[in-house]
Parts: C-alpha cells; sequence; structure tokens
C-alpha cells in the first residue's frame, strides 16, 4: 500500500467535488419539478397532453444517456445561428449547460414515471373520502394524493437521485472535470487504476450513503403514523 | 439538413452499413455482457443466500460497490487495469511497451460486472419470493439437489426474476454506449466518427438514438413474452 500516492490523489478527486454536486443538485432538483409538472399533467387526462410526453418519456428512458447529451451538445452545436438568434447560443456552447439540460431531461423522464405510478397507486377510497367532505380537486391534491404519493415514491426516488450522481459522471467526456474526470485523467498519468478507483469510489460510495441515509430518515419520519404508537417505536438504524 | 440525409442511405456515401453494423456489435456486446452478468449476478445471489458469513459479506460488498460507483469508472478501471497487469505480464515474456487489451473482451467483462451486481439483486429478490414448502416437498422427495435447482427452483425464480432481468437487460443496453470510450466501435462510437467526418453531428446522434431505441423496444417486447411464458401456469391477480 502506498499512502503517499493516495494522500497525492485524494486532494485532487476532492477538488472535483464540488462540480459533481452542483451537476447532480441542479439536475435533480430541475429535473424533480418537470417531473411533478408532467406526472400532474398526465393526470388530467388529455390525449393532447399525454402523447407529447409519453413521446419524451420513451425517448429519454430508451437512449443511452451519453446519447442524450452528444446529442444536445455536439449535436445542437449544429443549429449554432438559429441558437444565436434566439440568444440561446450562450448557453448551448457551455458544455456545463449542456450537461445540466441532458440531466435534467434524463431525470425528469424517469422522475415523471416514478411520480405518475405513486400518483396512480393513491387507494381510491381515500380521493372518493376527500370529494365526500367537499374538498375541491386541488385540495384533494394537495391534502390528499400529494402527500400519500410522494412518500410512496420516495424509495424509488432515492434510487433515481443514485442514479443521477452516478450519471454526473458522464458529463467527465464533454470535458467537465468532476471526480471521474479527474480520475480519469490521474488514470492515463500514473497508469495507477486500481488505486484511483479505490479512491474515487470510496468518495461515490459515500455520497451515495449519505443520500440513502438521508432519505430512509426522511422515509422513517414520514410514515410515523403508520408504525405502533410509543414504546413499540423502533430506530431508523 | 434535408439534403445530408443522403448520408445516411445505403451504398456509396452512405453510412447505413457502417451503422446497422455498428448496431449489431451494440447488440451483441450487450448480450455478451448480460449473460457474464447473470453468472456472476447467480453466483453472487446464491453467495447471499448460502447461510456462509464471508461468502456472504463478499457478495454483499461486490453488489454495493459496482452498483454504488459510476460504471464509467469501473470501465476505466477494467481497461486500464487490465492493460497494466496485461503489460507486466508482457514484459515477463519479453513483449516491449504498452499492451492493450481486446475492446470486445474488455467491454462484456465490464458490463458483465456491472450488470452481475445487479442481477444478483434481482436473482437473489426472486430466490427470496419462492414459497418455501416447495423447497422442504422436493427435499422430501429425496432430490438431490441439482435435480431440485433444476425442476423446482429454476422455473419458479425465473417467473419473479424475468421483470428485473427486463429492466437489467435495458441498463445494460443503455451502458453499452459507454463502451465507446475504450475505442470499441460500437454504435455510439460509430456515430461518432460519422458526425465527425461529415459535420453532421445532428444528424448521426439521432440516427443512433432512433436504432438505440428500436433495439430497446424490440429486445422489450421479447421479454414481455418471455415473462407471459414463465406465468403461464399461474393465475393472474
Amino acid at each position: 500500500m502506498d499512502f503517499a500516492f493516495f494522500a497525492e490523489i485524494v486532494p485532487k478527486l476532492l477538488a472535483g467535488l464540488p462540480l459533481t454536486l452542483e451537476l447532480a443538485g441542479t439536475s435533480i432538483l430541475l429535473g424533480g419539478i418537470l417531473a411533478l409538472t408532467l406526472a400532474l399533467a398526465q393526470r388530467l387526462r388529455q390525449p393532447w397532453i399525454d402523447w407529447p410526453i409519453r413521446g419524451f418519456v420513451a425517448l429519454f428512458r430508451g437512449t443511452p444517456l451519453l446519447v442524450q447529451i452528444f446529442l444536445i451538445y455536439y449535436g445542437l452545436g449544429q443549429f449554432r445561428l438559429t441558437l444565436q438568434e434566439l440568444g440561446l447560443w450562450g448557453l448551448f456552447r457551455e458544455p456545463y449547460w449542456c450537461a445540466i439540460l441532458a440531466l435534467t431531461l434524463n431525470t425528469t423522464a424517469y422522475g415523471s414515471e416514478i411520480l405518475r405510478g405513486a400518483m396512480q397507486s393513491v387507494p381510491i377510497g381515500q380521493i372518493e373520502a376527500a370529494q365526500a367532505f367537499g374538498m375541491t380537486r386541488l385540495m384533494t391534491l394537495r391534502r390528499i394524493v400529494l402527500p400519500i404519493a410522494l412518500r410512496q415514491a420516495l424509495p424509488s426516488y432515492g434510487n433515481e437521485i443514485i442514479l443521477m450522481v452516478k450519471g454526473t459522471s458522464l458529463a467527465s467526456i464533454v470535458t467537465l472535470m468532476e471526480v471521474t474526470g479527474i480520475a480519469q485523467g490521474i488514470i492515463s498519468q500514473t497508469y495507477r487504476a486500481v488505486e484511483v478507483f479505490v479512491c474515487a469510489g470510496a468518495i461515490y460510495l459515500i455520497l451515495n450513503f449519505i443520500i440513502t441515509r438521508t432519505l430512509g430518515r426522511l422515509e422513517h419520519n414520514l410514515s410515523r403514523h403508520l408504525r405502533p404508537a410509543s414504546g413499540f417505536a423502533t430506530s431508523p438504524t | 439538413m434535408l439534403d445530408s440525409l443522403g448520408l445516411l442511405g445505403f451504398g456509396d456515401g452512405g453510412w447505413a452499413e457502417a451503422l446497422l453494423s455498428a448496431a449489431l456489435v451494440t447488440l451483441l456486446l450487450s448480450i455478451a455482457g448480460f449473460m457474464v452478468g447473470s453468472v456472476i449476478g447467480a453466483l453472487a445471489a446464491s453467495a447471499r443466500v448460502s447461510g456462509s458469513r464471508p461468502l456472504g459479506l463478499l457478495a454483499d460488498a461486490y453488489s454495493t460497490v459496482f452498483r454504488g460507483v459510476p460504471d464509467l469508472l469501473t470501465i476505466y478501471l477494467l481497461y486500464f487495469g487490465g492493460s497494466m497487469a496485461l503489460t507486466a505480464v508482457g514484459h515477463w515474456f519479453g513483449a516491449e511497451g504498452f499492451v492493450g487489451l481486446p475492446a470486445f473482451a474488455t467491454g462484456t467483462t465490464a458490463i458483465g460486472i456491472i450488470s452481475g451486481a445487479y442481477q444478483a439483486e434481482v436473482f437473489r429478490g426472486a430466490y427470496i419470493a419462492i414459497d418455501r414448502g416447495q423447497i422442504e416437498a422436493a427435499r422430501a422427495y429425496g432430490m438431490p439437489p441439482a435435480l431440485m435447482l433444476r425442476r423446482v427452483i429454476a422455473p419458479q425464480l425465473m417467473r419473479h426474476a424475468i421483470p428485473g432481468l427486463g429492466n437489467g437487460w435495458q441498463l445494460v443496453l443503455k451502458d453499452s454506449a459507454l463502451i465507446s470510450v475504450i475505442g470499441l466501435v460500437e454504435l455510439m462510437r460509430q456515430a461518432q466518427i460519422g458526425a465527425g467526418s461529415t459535420r453532421e453531428p445532428f444528424l448521426f446522434y439521432t440516427a443512433a438514438a432512433a436504432l438505440y431505441l428500436a433495439i430497446a423496444s424490440t429486445t422489450g417486447l421479447l421479454f414481455k413474452r418471455a415473462e407471459r411464458r414463465a406465468l403461464r401456469g399461474f393465475r393472474r391477480v
């Protein structure tokens, strides 16, 4: 074990962590908002809303993320003049914004399916009860459907968040030096693939562990009413 | 844009043959990687349910690490790490310089290791879902373990595992695009080559996306059919 080498590469790899977090955080947040919007839009059951959304979801779930990133970064670059006229060239010129756009659209597609499924699984009796109370559709949504659905969606959405954190590594292929990009750079300079894999891998594993734990705790807190009253309470660990 | 569509045609100056044969490489790479993953996954799952503590912990660590670390990082580990090992072995036998690993074999191994971690969870879940009484009954008949595996466990295990394996297959197909980074000319790499030499990235990445979608949806149907077949003896609830 060459500890000096580890001590040398760990700070280098950690320097990429802010970018990894930025890419993941921005796309998960924006993608989450868009996913919820799409899932809600599909509750209206309008064919002219449903079909474009279904097409979008099929497209982004059926193709590799790498193709999506390349299509946005290199593919749309071909329409430079049009983008310049629209004033969007500043965004599409930057690999950073292209990566964020691709990651956001990708997680929107997966997330909207998770949320749609969760909303469908809300027991019909709950909704009927809300209607019997005279609640409006909006209030039923806010007080009944969303709280139940979001809690239900939490475990699957947690998986999606982990996939997104892993997905940010593809940004390194369009020159962004996040953790994986830096790792690849060190490997091709030093040819010490195993050591670099161990360190970079540990960074991702710790990150994913923190996310899993946080969401697990959140889920525990949100399902308090489903457990026996005090005296039988179990800790999340 | 429309005149450049000819680039996707057959014959002189057309890229159709190149793209289709690259799509075939993608398909073969994915099938090979998925099969390697099934073997690794089945071994890891049987280690998890074997009751042996060290084996179980090892299999647990394997599937946690390779599901938590970005796939790109695993691919770099195998490509660079494998090449380094091969170069070192080559030196003992007097070979000079850097020995690169064959890209298809490395890609298959990488996909197999990544997918194996996922399939291990699928197989383990499916095994747990088998009614214990079935195994006890087989034992009571005096079936040797191999016969019990073939006649009782495997058919019922597949019934529970096929939906999860279908998801795993879709992940493998999309992961195969990442193998382009180690130089294997599969669909993604071929699209990059076409995009580079014709300066029509949008066209080529759209074509690649369409081919991935086509492969994903056709093979998805095959899995649906396999699922129906595996379920043919059971009443749908």
